[in-house]
């Protein structure tokens, strides 16, 4: 209750807001015709989008020699635009479940968008080991399922099994954790729309809630309920994507530290992007009061802490490999800073590891200009840093008559564009259609940080 | 069958519990209250015992992970083995990954459902809202009158301590 709450806290919503006005202010680009600006960025993402499709047509047509894959190297492009971007939806998670559970109350401002953009990034993620496949209408194959062929089952020995379980558990989970969530906001456009139409598919999909509070009491327990799932579930999903490789032999790959630090850096680069479209969500749709400089601040500090627990991994790397004796190993990780491919490394090594600890400085982390350039560094430094795992260790493996280098082809580079086009697409259109801020959360925290006569409104 | 109801309208949330308490510790009937968001402490003050729906989760998880790892043994050692690196038919250890996500599933999507079929929600369902602005920001608390000692001014003079908005009689349909 109010009384409880120390007032050296400071409020997480600026603005003295009335319950009535965070309805009105995250309803109101609901409310609006599409703006220009909208449709720009849309039809730019659109056209990102429809250039991925023709890139994937093309391959799906003609094969996967139309990427620059050989013998030696298998997995390239397609598999670190998978792993990075299953990373980048497991900030979604630690904001909706993680946070949720440690009572970080601010994360009701964000965690209707990074659970959206949870959702969003593994459909882009799932994409990729499906057309990697080179004949994705046997895609089903994976799945265990009655047949005529003995039957025969997959193995369940497999980690690539045990992906396509985790991936597919965790969108299913994501969804329905995000629609539980928006069920009451539903209910409050649906009472409050004017347009026939909106009322008609809110009041569908709103399923009769009617604010009870005897309803509120479960959707609580539900929504607890759900979060402890989900914490674990989002350890576990990168852990198996990490055993994806963990369990091979290759040297670079083999190691015992992958899960730890395959989940720390999925929340760092997930973190990156839930700041990079936060702050042009805050800037675009005048949310600064819901978003605050204390949001981004807090923000900032997980990344501090995740750079440095990507940071002490990569150099815990280096130091096993000097340590085990083991001439493979020493090699793979001399030739990741030293070889052909150094330039990828550095490129991860600098933004992962010295760019971030720009954010110790408060001027920075309250600076959202700076901040933004940071988390867009940060992106591309994480996605090499998968580029770096999965395709320098390939390329150097124990032979040297089979060593070989890898260069994308231009259809990879389409398909990676793509996968952007497809995620803003759908960002936009979420951002379009449906509230980008948990309006029953956050005027349940309307009252932190502020002393209360009475009542507050 | 008709019910006399009593719908006081409230425009805090501190006011809402306040006066939820004051209603129950007065021997009054609370029907429901209705809010626009989950106030922490109102379930107690109405005096609502804590749901039930856990028991289902840990139920429909451990089904689903039992169900899953019983599957997994039958279909890599009985119905069809394959000696995959000559590793145990029944490697048990390697089945745990799958298991979990079955198990979480199971209990996250059924957990969901139960939680739908409880508080009988269901897509397209006609709403029974009592005043559009519950959804917003108004707090209504629904009193049943139920026998000859319900007196409506005494009740008016206790919810006004709590700056009650608005008040008013319905008659409603048993059963709602």
């Amino acid at each position: 209750m109010a009384d409880h709450v120390s007032n050296l806290r400071k409020p997480l919503i600026l603005g003295n807001k009335t319950y009535e006005a965070v309805t009105r202010d995250v309803c109101h680009p609901l409310d609006q015709k599409s703006s220009k600006a909208w449709w720009m960025t849309f039809l730019v993402a659109m056209a990102m989008m429809g250039l991925g499709m023709v890139a994937v047509t093309y391959q799906i047509e003609t094969g996967i020699g139309t990427w620059g894959l050989n013998n030696t190297v298998g997995w390239a492009f397609d598999i670190t635009n998978f792993v990075f971007w299953i990373g980048i939806g497991h900030a979604g998670t630690l904001i909706s479940a993680i946070l949720f559970l440690f009572r970080q109350r601010w994360r009701t401002s964000v965690n209707r968008s990074a659970e959206a953009m949870t959702i969003f990034a593994v459909i882009c993620a799932g994409i990729f080991p499906i057309i990697h496949m080179g004949r994705p209408w046997l895609a089903f194959w994976v799945i265990p399922y009655p047949n005529f062929r003995g039957p025969l089952w997959v193995n369940f020995r497999s980690p690539l099994v045990w992906d396509m379980f985790a991936i597919s558990v965790y969108f299913t989970i994501s969804l329905v954790f995000w629609y539980v969530g928006l069920i009451p906001d539903l209910a409050t456009i649906r009472d409050r729309t004017t347009s026939k139409i909106k009322r008609a598919i809110t009041g569908f999909f709103s399923l009769g809630w009617n604010g009870s509070n005897k309803t509120w009491l479960r959707y609580e327990t539900v929504y607890l309920l759900l979060a402890g799932l989900a914490t674990p579930l989002v350890v576990s999903v990168h852990t198996i994507v990490s055993w994806d490789f963990a369990t091979s032999i290759i040297p670079g790959w083999h190691a015992t530290i992958f899960p730890p630090y395959f989940v720390a850096g999925a929340i760092f680069s997930g973190f990156a992007m839930v700041m990079t479209l936060m702050l042009i969500v805050r800037k675009v749709l005048h949310f600064e009061d819901y978003i605050t400089l204390h949001h981004i601040e807090a923000m900032c500090k997980v990344i501090i802490a995740t750079a440095g627990m990507v940071g002490l991994a990569y150099m815990t790397e280096f130091f096993v490999a000097a340590y085990s004796g083991n001439e493979y190993e020493r090699f793979a990780f001399v030739n990741r800073a030293l070889g052909p491919y150094a330039w990828a490394y550095w490129i991860m090594a600098v933004c992962n590891v010295l760019i971030p600890q720009l954010l110790w400085w408060k001027k920075i982390r309250t600076n959202p200009t700076a901040v933004f350039f940071i988390a867009i560094l940060i992106n591309v430094g994480m996605w090499f840093e998968r580029f770096v795992i999965i395709t320098i260790s390939l390329t150097r493996d124990y032979l040297p008559a089979s060593w070989a280098s890898y260069a994308p082809t231009s259809i990879e580079i389409a398909t990676l564009i793509g996968s952007f086009g497809l995620f803003f697409t759908l960002f936009l259109l979420f951002a379009r259609f449906l509230p980008m801020i948990a309006i029953g959360e956050v005027k349940g925290v309307l009252s932190y940080g502020h002393r209360q006569k009475g009542d507050h409104s | 069958m008709t019910e006399r109801l009593l719908v006081a309208t409230f425009g805090g949330e501190r006011d809402i519990v306040d006066a939820t308490r004051a209603a129950k510790d007065a021997g009054y009937h609370i029907v429901d209250v209705y809010a626009p968001y989950a106030i922490h402490g109102l379930d107690k003050a109405m005096g609502l015992r804590p749901s039930r729906l856990p028991w289902i989760c840990f139920g429909l998880g451990l089904t689903g992970a039992i169900a899953k790892l019983w599957y997994q043994i039958w279909t890599s050692a009985t119905s069809w083995p394959v000696n995959v690196g000559g590793k145990p038919l029944s490697s048990v250890p390697a089945f745990v990954p799958v298991t979990f996500e079955i198990m979480v599933l199971f209990a996250g999507v059924g957990t969901v459902l139960a939680f739908f079929f409880v508080s009988r929600l269901r897509p397209g369902k006609h709403p029974k809202v009592l005043y559009e602005r519950v959804t917003n920001d108004k707090f209504v608390l629904v009193l049943l009158q139920n026998d000859a000692a319900f007196d409506v001014s005494n009740v008016r003079a206790l919810l006004e301590r709590f700056h009650v908005e608005r008040i008013e009689e319905r008659l409603t349909e048993a059963g709602r």
